[in-house]
């Protein structure tokens, strides 16, 4: 119960003091401190009126604290000396703005390392400890507090704002953004991991919340509740299956049908992002009855937007089915993804369909030369038994 | 907060264009000196009249030239003053250089 309102609270009451203070590391410290007092009191009196008040209210008294006691932040103990405002008005929820969205842009600024930014967002806006992040990444605890202390230093020294960018520069900055969200979410997905998948979608809904009439963050989310939704069905017996031999059953039609409204919602909203016709792809991949020319039309578009060999590779498979595994290994072998596994993979199975046994065999074993999970290893082990 | 926009430039970038467009990426720089938030700035000679000091073992080692097989020279910087980074990097996208093959590092500078 607490722990469930402190994550729900953590990321407001971290920007609220990042905007107040100035600074993240006073920040991270004195929210740090509101929760654990939190934990003493609310535990014993109950809980207050307004837990989101109350805690920014008391990180920012300790903010001040610890702003008056170190002397060498004089120019920052100016800024604070503008009036305080009195603690019945603090207290009152309407008057604590969500400075979160600036939080998001301020970890997602292209200035910082891609890793730095996935960690900057898990910790700020997720609430992830340092040690949860680096199990999530897989890089020791260490790396992991390098990068977040590296990423810090950087936007103090090299003044990255903590705002929302300028009209102009708001779609480019936003894509930072999205990609950030997409990359946690697809870590997770691609490992099999809950947790992070989970964490993804719940950061993608804050973001949604605070831009509503945004196009493409409700397609960034229904894209992700869309592939979540099949997270039940992809993996039996520790091997991959591939979709259309996957249990619908097993599907989660809630996180489904949220999906679809979010893109019908995406979609009405003006949504032509990159993350939208994914969705969109996602979305018809789950039908009963899958139109692929539409797929194949929506990769097309993928591909304008992207210019990824990778959705090149994805059309083709959707071009197998419009016009046969010949027209498909056409558009695959000009493709240049020797080092992708997929990409051997889908030529075996392209190669299968076209009876070409020795091609197909040398195919898949390629592939899992390169394949990173014991899923796919099973996964293709089996498709060479079966050859 | 002042920010140093160290301008990297391809070598080559200025071959080949008219009086007319060397005239235009001039006035560039003119306007861009004039701005408010630019403190100062030099453009340095070409990197064929560098001189390399190092110091080995408390002797003096003199080499010709930077080793300028790198893609582009350090040719110039500006010290500006900048509210944040973002305005820092927009103002460094403003110098011609950054669309001519080159680049510029935008590092804030050390405020005592």
């Amino acid at each position: 119960m607490l722990e469930e309102i402190f994550r729900d609270q953590w990321a407001r009451v971290f920007a609220a003091l990042v905007s107040y203070s100035g600074d993240i590391d006073v920040a991270e410290e004195a929210a740090q401190e509101a929760f654990v007092i939190a934990a003493e009191r609310w535990g014993r009196d109950g809980l207050p009126d307004n837990p989101g008040a109350w805690l920014v209210v008391t990180a920012r008294n300790r903010a001040i604290d610890r702003l008056r006691r170190d002397r060498t932040h004089a120019d920052k103990l100016r800024r604070l000396d503008r009036p305080e405002p009195s603690e019945e008005v603090a207290m009152n929820e309407t008057s604590i703005p969500d400075e979160r969205l600036e939080l998001f842009f301020m970890c997602c600024h292209p200035a910082l390392a891609a890793e730095a930014q996935v960690a900057l967002t898990l910790r700020a806006l997720g609430g992830l400890s340092t040690p949860e992040i680096a199990r999530a990444f897989l890089v020791s605890e260490e790396t992991m507090k390098r990068r977040l202390s590296r990423a810090r230093t950087k936007i103090r020294a090299a003044g990255i704002p903590f705002a929302i960018p300028r009209e102009d520069r708001l779609p480019a900055r936003l894509g930072a953004v999205f990609a950030v969200l997409y990359l946690i979410f697809n870590q997770g997905y691609g490992d099999g991991r809950a947790d992070l998948t989970a964490e993804a979608i719940r950061l993608a809904r804050i973001l949604l919340d605070l831009m509503p009439g945004e196009p493409e963050p409700a397609g960034l989310l229904a894209l992700m509740l869309l592939h979540d939704s099949r997270r039940a069905a992809r993996v039996r017996d520790g091997e991959i299956v591939v979709l259309h031999e996957q249990d619908r059953a097993l599907w989660d039609t809630a996180q489904l049908e949220e999906g679809q409204a979010l893109l019908d919602r995406a979609l009405a909203l003006g949504a032509r992002g990159a993350y939208t016709v994914q969705a969109a792809i996602a979305a018809l991949q789950a039908e009963e009855r899958i139109d692929w020319p539409a797929v194949a039309a929506l990769y097309d578009r993928l591909r304008e937007l992207t210019g990824s060999a990778v959705v090149e590779l994805n059309r083709a498979v959707a071009i197998a089915e419009v016009e046969g595994p010949r027209a498909a290994l056409a558009i695959v072998d000009a493709l240049p993804l020797d080092g992708y596994r997929y990409f051997h993979s889908t030529r075996a199975e392209l190669l299968r369909r076209l009876d070409d046994t020795e091609g197909a065999r040398a195919a898949y074993e390629r592939a899992l030369a390169l394949a990173t999970t014991e899923a796919e290893r099973r996964f293709l082990n089996r498709r060479l038994d079966q050859l | 907060m002042r920010y140093a926009l160290l301008i990297n430039e391809r070598p080559e970038a200025y071959e080949g264009l008219s009086a007319d467009e060397r005239a235009a990426i001039s006035a560039e720089y003119t306007t861009l000196m004039k701005d408010e938030r630019m403190l100062g700035g030099e453009r340095l000679q070409p990197a064929e009249t560098a001189t390399t000091v190092r110091v080995q073992d408390g002797e003096m080692l003199v080499t010709d030239g930077p080793f300028a097989d790198t893609k582009e020279i350090f040719g110039g910087f500006y010290i500006v003053e900048a509210g944040d980074l973002d305005e820092a990097l927009e103002l460094a996208a403003r110098i011609p250089a950054t669309r001519l093959g080159g680049s510029v590092e935008v590092r804030p500078l050390v405020e005592l």
